[in-house]
């Protein structure tokens, strides 16, 4: 019997949702599983890292990464399993834009540790320690990886071959994805596994939607009795689904909740959040400045509702940093 | 689909313009020229003291066929400008001419700074940023669309008659649209004319007739245009047509039923007489009114306020039947071509300046109800008599009321001076009175002008200069107002006791210029007139294809500045009738229909109402035609699916980031 195809997972900063993913798909997956052989899944199987470095380059023919990188060790890891691997796929939001990790973007390393380990409410830090590259305590030494100020995608640290989004991707969108994959002519470098256009389309609501859609306030989902057949946005609610790639056929909509844009933007879009941002903002009922704050206001999180999966793929990409500690820009 | 994009490695050309020394005065060029060369793509640049003169246009072109150049990018004066020259040279060098960009290096550079070093440095990421987005240009095709030859006048002043007329004799159909019952506007008020004195009816009711009987002009009085639809070439326009009450064919202009009306006296204020005279409820606004037919206010007429009038005008009218009080609005829908607005003017409400008097002294006039009181077909059959019955011993005309005036209008209505010595020489010659003209500078920059200014000082009219600052009674008792102001040429406060003061009201937009300016698709300038396209090369264009203006609507002027806009508007329409079709630039923006979301943001939002939802496709569509391109639509999309020619993302993108990489 000739050799099955190597495949390989690993997770970044990432929350284990999309490994979860990975396992849910149990059935539809099944057939999949039983033509290749999984070579590394931390997450679930008992392989070392050394047990890749051993590997000959090219020798995975698949490698799924879910999570952002902000660690040295991530990054390290990265570029190892891009050496190993033929095609290297960034598997769900974090790690395809960022995802929820990357909103630690709008602070500083500094500012993160301290509130991590020093401010927050449970933690009794009396004598301050933060993490450190090495650490000596008792004549005894350890290493821990690097933190770096910025989170970045896989894609800004290597090459990545396909994106695959949602946090996590949906079963659907998995399954897609792979028939692509499998399916022969594979598809230009950097696609992203899911159709090109945006949620409406597949929107159960889209017909309720008004050609002269005029918001005058925006209204959290608890504060409302969403209606279930109308267009969110028709209700006040922010949806991202105008701004979001579609594929995922809408789960939240059907779910009764707004879309929050895991799949990020199409292939034309560089910033969702701007332009969600651009299409709500025309949209808006009032021209007097006054009136648009007031509706403005409404929104307690912008930036956690327009970038709330993109923020290091954004062009915002991060808060400014105090000049001091500056990292040099690893974007193209 | 677009054809695909040649991103020309190597081949383009730059070349820096000094202007004279409008640019190379405060730019490098050299230094500009040495560093354009270096950038990639670059094959050659060079730098040319007026790019736009016929040899350096020959330049551009000889380059572009012995280095087989395949992008042009210009640096020099504003696109607006000279965009199309280059872009023909571009297209005459062989190239398509959207293979061109132009760099605005005077107004954004040389013209706003004077450190020649960081201006030079300017002028580098300018030029960095068109050569990366030039590569990316695809070749584009200009659209023809057909012009109707049907022209739309809105506005039956001297400006839409003449223009009308125009236009007729050219043996174009005319549709001449006036919301009051007579055409004729301002200028059928007055008694004479500046600076000739011509007597306004006798050169204004000739033309007035000849719209009236010309085969080629269908006029609508008492009539508004309410809706515009369409574009250049091919507008469809909505007129409401208010009803008259008399119909325009059955009357034959008698008047028998004036004097038959029940009202033996005239009772009611006379809106064409400034409210100094009386009409009857049916009456015609004045004896030459065209079209010469009698209009009903219902407001005052007593069938209409009871249902039980005797019906004099009836009776006397007979087998005409013309008088019909069930006549309805009607709405008529129109094709035209092109438009021309000639709207007019709406004169400042003196009421605004309350130390002035104006409403509360009866013996305070405004200048327009000076016109009709010295008009022989007026109130007082051109007597100048006052509201107390009195005749003036003393008047005093008062220049720039409402006009360059930090509290009501900064400009100058231009023609206030003129009218005020055109009123104190009809005053001085009517009554004889000592005549006061108080003035901040006299303005009369007219052929004639100046000659009608010293004619009137010979006659004994003084001149004071200085801004009035009150009026009121004098406590003396007799009956005068006190016009109080400093003599800024005597140095001294003077208060001089008149009988009648005049107020040279200055020219403002209409009430509703807002509104029409929406309708048809304008801008208005801060003043609140029409704006023109150009206020020297193309000053009766406006921004939306196929309409022209004329007249005040586009700013305060004389009768003989409104004759010629007038006539340059029906030139322009001709010009375009003529020709039959007009060429559209391509920078439009088209929906990209496999991935349009159908999410209806873009379909509210553009200001020319191009985008229509397609609810067998549940897709957004967008009509070329009457896309301007302005990209509000593009922005708005929030899945990236409306594209423009010339403003890809990526074009916009590459010259943003070629601005931003510091050279
Ligand atoms: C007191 C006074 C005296 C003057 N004396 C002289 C003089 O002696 N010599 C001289 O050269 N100039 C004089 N002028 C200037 C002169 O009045 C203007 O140059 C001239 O009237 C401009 O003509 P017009 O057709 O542009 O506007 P108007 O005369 O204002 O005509 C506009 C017409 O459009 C109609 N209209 C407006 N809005 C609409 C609409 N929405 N739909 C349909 N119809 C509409 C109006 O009813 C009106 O009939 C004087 C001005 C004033 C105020
Ligand atoms: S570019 Fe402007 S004019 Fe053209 S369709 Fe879009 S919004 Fe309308
Ligand atoms: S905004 Fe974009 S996606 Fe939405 S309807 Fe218009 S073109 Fe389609």
């Amino acid at each position: 019997m000739a050799e099955k195809p190597k495949v390989a997972f690993y997770w970044c900063a990432s929350c284990g949702g999309c490994d979860e993913t990975v396992v849910d798909l149990a059935e539809a997956v099944l057939d999949v599983v039983a033509a290749v052989d999984i070579v590394f899944w931390p997450v679930a199987m008992d392989f070392k890292r050394k047990d890749v470095e051993a590997m000959p380059d090219d020798a995975i023919l698949a490698t799924f990464v879910n999570g952002a990188i902000r660690t040295t060790e991530q990054e390290e890891m990265a570029h190892l399993l891009r050496r190993k691997s033929k095609l290297l796929l960034a598997f769900g939001s974090c790690s395809h834009l960022g995802g929820i990790p990357g909103l630690a973007n709008l602070f500083d390393r500094e500012s993160i540790l301290q509130a991590v380990y020093c401010e927050s409410p449970s933690t009794v830090n009396e004598e301050g320690v933060l993490p450190s590259v090495r650490h000596n305590d008792n004549g005894h030494s350890v290493e821990l990886p690097g933190f770096y100020e910025t989170v970045r995608t896989l894609g800004q640290v290597v090459d990545v071959d396909f994106y695959i989004p949602g946090c996590p991707p949906t079963a659907r969108i998995l399954r897609t994805a792979l028939q692509t994959l499998l399916g022969g002519e594979l598809p230009p470098k950097g696609t992203v596994l899911a159709p090109d256009y945006a949620l409406c389309e597949e929107c159960p609501r889209k017909d309720s939607k008004p050609v002269n859609l005029s918001i005058s306030q925006f209204k959290r989902p608890q504060e409302v009795l969403i209606d279930e057949e109308k267009c969110l946005l028709t209700q006040g609610l922010l949806c991202m689904g105008p701004a979001t790639r579609g594929g995922c056929e809408a789960p939240c909509v059907q779910g009764n909740m707004p879309c929050t844009g895991c799949c990020g933007p199409t292939s034309r879009v560089r910033d969702q959040g701007g332009k969600i941002l651009s299409s709500l903002a025309s949209l808006l009922e009032s021209k007097e400045e006054g009136e648009i704050d007031q509706a403005l206001a409404t929104i307690p999180d912008p930036a956690g509702s327009f970038y709330r999966y993109g923020l290091p793929s954004s062009l915002l990409r991060r808060r400014k940093l105090p000049d001091s500690n500056l990292e040099p820009p690893k974007v193209r | 689909m677009p054809e695909p994009k040649d991103t020309g490695s190597g081949g383009i050309g730059v070349y820096v313009c000094h202007c004279g020394t409008n640019i190379a005065g405060t730019v490098d060029v050299n230094a500009l020229t040495e560093y354009a060369a270096t950038l990639p793509g670059v094959t050659v640049a060079r730098n040319y003291k007026y790019a736009c003169s016929t040899p350096g246009q020959e330049l551009i072109k000889r380059d572009i066929h012995e280095l087989n150049l395949t992008r042009v990018v210009v640096a020099a004066c504003s696109p607006c400008l000279h965009e199309k020259t280059f872009r023909n040279v571009t297209s005459e060098g062989g190239l398509n001419p959207y293979y061109f960009h132009m760099v605005n290096l005077r107004e954004h550079d040389s013209w706003v700074h004077t450190d020649k070093k960081a201006a030079t440095e300017k002028g580098k990421d300018l030029i960095r940023a068109a050569v990366r987005r030039v590569r990316l240009h695809r070749p584009l095709e200009r659209k023809r669309v057909s012009i109707d030859p049907n022209v739309l006048i809105v506005g039956g002043g001297i400006a839409g008659i003449h223009a009308a007329l125009t236009l007729a004799n050219a043996g174009k159909h005319v549709y001449l649209v006036e919301r009051d019952a007579t055409i004729g506007g301002h200028m059928a008020m007055f008694d004479k004319t500046f600076p000739t004195l011509d007597c306004a009816a006798c050169i204004l009711t000739p033309k007035m007739t000849a719209v009236k009987s010309h085969p080629n002009i269908t006029l609508w009085t008492l009539s508004e245009v309410t809706q515009v639809d369409g574009y250049v070439g091919n507008y469809k326009i909505t007129v409401k047509r208010k009803p008259r009450y008399v119909l325009e064919d059955a009357c034959v202009g008698c008047m028998e039923c004036i004097d038959a009306c029940v009202y033996k006296q005239a009772k009611v204020p006379d809106e064409f007489n400034m409210y100094l005279g009386k009409r009857k409820p049916i009456y015609i606004p004045f004896p030459q009114a065209v079209p010469q037919v009698v209009v009903i206010d219902r407001e005052s007429c007593i069938e209409f306020k009871s249902g039980k009038c005797k019906k004099t005008c009836v009776e006397v009218c007979a087998d005409r039947k013309a008088i019909d009080f069930q006549q309805q609005e009607k709405t008529e829908t129109i094709d035209v071509g092109t438009i021309i607005l000639a709207t007019g003017f709406f004169t400042f409400n003196a009421t605004r300046i309350p130390y002035y008097g104006y409403g509360t002294y009866p013996n305070v006039y405004t200048g327009l109800e000076v016109e009709r009181l010295v008009n022989a077909a007026g109130p007082t059959s051109g007597e100048i008599i006052l509201r107390d019955n009195r005749k003036p011993k003393a008047v005093g005309i008062v220049h720039c009321v409402g006009s360059r005036d930090e509290n009501t209008n900064r400009y100058c209505s231009r023609v206030c001076c003129m009218y005020s010595l055109k009123l104190a020489h009809l005053i001085k010659e009517k009554t004889d009175a000592e005549v006061f003209n108080f003035y901040i500078d006299m303005r009369t920059p007219g052929k004639g002008f100046e000659e009608f200014y010293n004619r009137v000082a010979e006659e004994g009219t003084h001149f004071i200069r200085g801004r009035v600052a009150d009026i009121y009674p004098d406590p003396a008792g007799d009956g005068h107002l006190l016009m109080c102001a400093e003599d800024t040429l005597m140095g001294t406060v003077r208060k001089i006791p008149v009988d009648m003061v005049v107020l040279s009201t200055g020219l403002e937009p209409q009430p509703d210029a807002q509104e029409v300016r929406r309708r048809f698709h304008l801008s208005c300038s801060g003043e609140g007139f029409f704006l023109e396209r150009h206020p020297k090369l193309a000053p009766v264009s406006t921004f939306t294809d196929g309409i022209f203006l004329a007249g005040c609507c586009q700013g305060p002027k004389d009768i003989p500045d409104t004759v010629a806009q007038a006539g340059a508007a029906a030139a322009e329409a001709l010009a375009l009738i003529d020709i039959g079709y007009i060429e559209q630039e391509p920078y439009t923006a088209q929906v990209l229909e496999e991935v349009c979301s159908g999410c209806k943001t873009c379909i509210p939002l553009c200001p020319y109402q191009a985008i229509s939802f397609v609810e067998e496709k549940k897709k957004a569509e967008i009509n070329e035609v009457l896309c301007k391109g302005c990209g509000t639509c593009v922005a708005s999309c929030p899945s990236g699916s409306i594209q423009q020619n010339l403003f890809e993302d990526e074009e916009i993108f590459e010259e943003v980031e070629g601005l931003l990489a510091y050279a």
